[in-house]
């Protein structure tokens, strides 16, 4: 594998995004989406909570017991959930109301717990905080594209300034009240995977079954 | 002697012991380090989102107006302490220093209900509460009030907003609960915006209002005390008609406002 720090940190966003690729966080991506400030600050706090747990995972990786290593990361990741969320009760208290279960539930993402794995327990300290830092800046790009697509036709607004002038404000625009429900953001995720795997052809992964036709020689 | 326990190979079991507990220790140090030292701003972000929420519920302040100037607006409203047991203003307690939580748990202040009468699942009743009051000149054109009680999960908290005639609802607005995000959704403002209008009491003076199941029949004449239920929320739904019933009943303000009709009379 190459780990050059440009790749580990830029391949995340595109090439091997944790969300469209690696179909990871998609619990997340599909709750919160609604509006792109919400968007804005899972990633923030999603991104932060990986950066560092990659880094402390790797800090301690050569003491690491092999036995109970899930249960150390995933202690890791738990304590940086809680300080991250305690913050947001503290600097942006609505913000932690609206998003209420979903900062927590960070911890059962399996992007933080996947980099701690995959990545951090085999790579230097900085090298993990940058990987940890692509991957959150991926799973972001994911959100901020979905959370705009769906503010902008689910309510006509982006970050609450009005783009297209709602019909109940006296405006033009019909909304699209179905962009405001979680399976919009199925449909919009998956529109981007396609598009994504038709641009990049690479990240098609091969079938797993191949249906074989079998022609039956007894008369039915 | 920690040299020499990193120094042992990772599957050593007191390696194994070592690491789960150093790891534990400075964790839980991080995270109660983290509390600690937040406490004060959450503190007071919460009583500005509390202040927020009873001003909105009293119509003074749009729930959009990020930039207003709550501690300003809060002073003017006109704080009083209700004693449920009378029904009257207990003026002889200081409003401003009351502390509502206080009064909820202290043995001295609040009586524990028994099974039958804790409609609401609040376990303890205080025996004074503070309430907020809009005047228009000398009447007042509404009263806020806080009522709580248990949904399915949490308790749910909210202020509940009365119209001079002591009896129509003004506005509410449930700030505190733990249901099910994105199916209990009772802080939903559409949700919130069809209890405006509706009524507390019947003719007879019985608390009536409620959350049915499914819509409210606007044809039906007891429409005027019912709710649309919540679907995939029954349970909340029904926590917030018991809650209801147990604040607009004989524990909770019924006296008080049945006084305060008479005296408005």
């Amino acid at each position: 594998m190459d780990s050059s720090p440009k790749k580990v940190l830029l391949d995340p966003l595109v090439d091997n995004n944790p969300v469209t690729l690696q179909v990871l966080g998609i619990c997340s991506a599909l709750a919160v989406t609604t509006n792109v400030l919400n968007s804005l600050i899972m990633s923030a706090a999603l991104t932060v909570v990986c950066i560092f747990s990659n880094g402390a995972v790797s800090a301690i990786r050569r003491h690491i017991p092999g036995s109970i290593r899930i249960i150390v990361q995933m202690t890791i990741i738990a304590s940086l959930v809680i300080v991250v969320d305690q913050l947001l009760k503290a600097f942006a208290f609505e913000a932690s109301r609206t998003l209420s279960v979903f900062i927590g539930l960070i911890i059962t993402n399996c992007i933080v717990l996947g980099r701690a794995e995959a990545f951090a327990s085999k790579n230097p300290v900085g090298l993990s905080m940058l990987d940890g830092l692509g991957n959150g800046l991926g799973y972001s790009l994911v959100l901020i594209i979905v959370g705009a697509v769906r503010e902008l036709f689910g309510s006509g607004s982006l970050l609450g300034y009005v783009v297209l002038n709602p019909e109940q404000d006296g405006g033009w625009y019909v909304t699209n009240g179905m962009l405001l429900l979680p399976p919009s953001a199925f449909f919009i995720i998956g529109l981007m995977i396609w598009g994504l795997r038709t641009w990049k052809r690479d990240q098609v992964e091969p079938e797993e079954f191949q249906i074989h036709q079998i022609h039956r020689q007894e008369v039915l | 002697m920690i040299r020499g326990l990193l120094n042992l190979p990772n599957d050593d079991s007191r390696k194994i012991i070592f690491v789960a507990v150093t790891l534990c220790l400075v964790c839980s140090l991080m995270v109660s380090t983290a509390a600690v030292l937040l406490a004060p701003i959450q503190a007071a972000e919460k009583q500005e989102s509390l202040r927020r929420n009873v001003l909105i519920t009293a119509g003074l302040l749009d729930a959009d107006d990020e930039d207003a100037n709550v501690a300003q607006l809060f002073m003017q409203m006109e704080a009083q302490i209700v004693d449920l047991d009378t029904g009257e203003f207990a003026s002889n307690i200081n409003a401003l220093s009351f502390d509502p939580v206080r009064a909820r748990r202290d043995p001295a202040l609040s009586d524990e209900l028994d099974e039958d009468a804790d409609v609401a699942g609040i376990d303890r009743r205080e025996r004074y509460i503070r309430v907020y009051i809009v005047r228009d000149g000398e009447k007042i054109s509404r009263l806020v009030l806080p009522i709580r009680g248990r949904g399915l999960w949490s308790t749910l908290y909210a202020f509940i907003a009365v119209e001079g005639d002591f009896n129509t609802v003004a506005a509410v607005n449930f700030f505190e609960h733990g249901e099910t995000p994105g199916l209990a959704d009772i802080d939903d403002p559409d949700w919130q915006s069809m209890w405006v209008g509706r009524q507390i009491f019947d003719a007879a003076g019985d608390p009536r209002l409620r959350v049915i199941r499914g819509r409210v029949n606007q044809q039906s004449p007891s429409a005027i005390n019912e709710l649309d239920g919540i679907s995939g929320a029954t349970l909340t739904g029904n926590g917030v008609s018991n809650l209801l019933a147990f604040w607009f009943g004989d524990m909770g303000y019924r006296t008080f406002l049945s006084n305060l009709r008479t005296q408005g009379a």
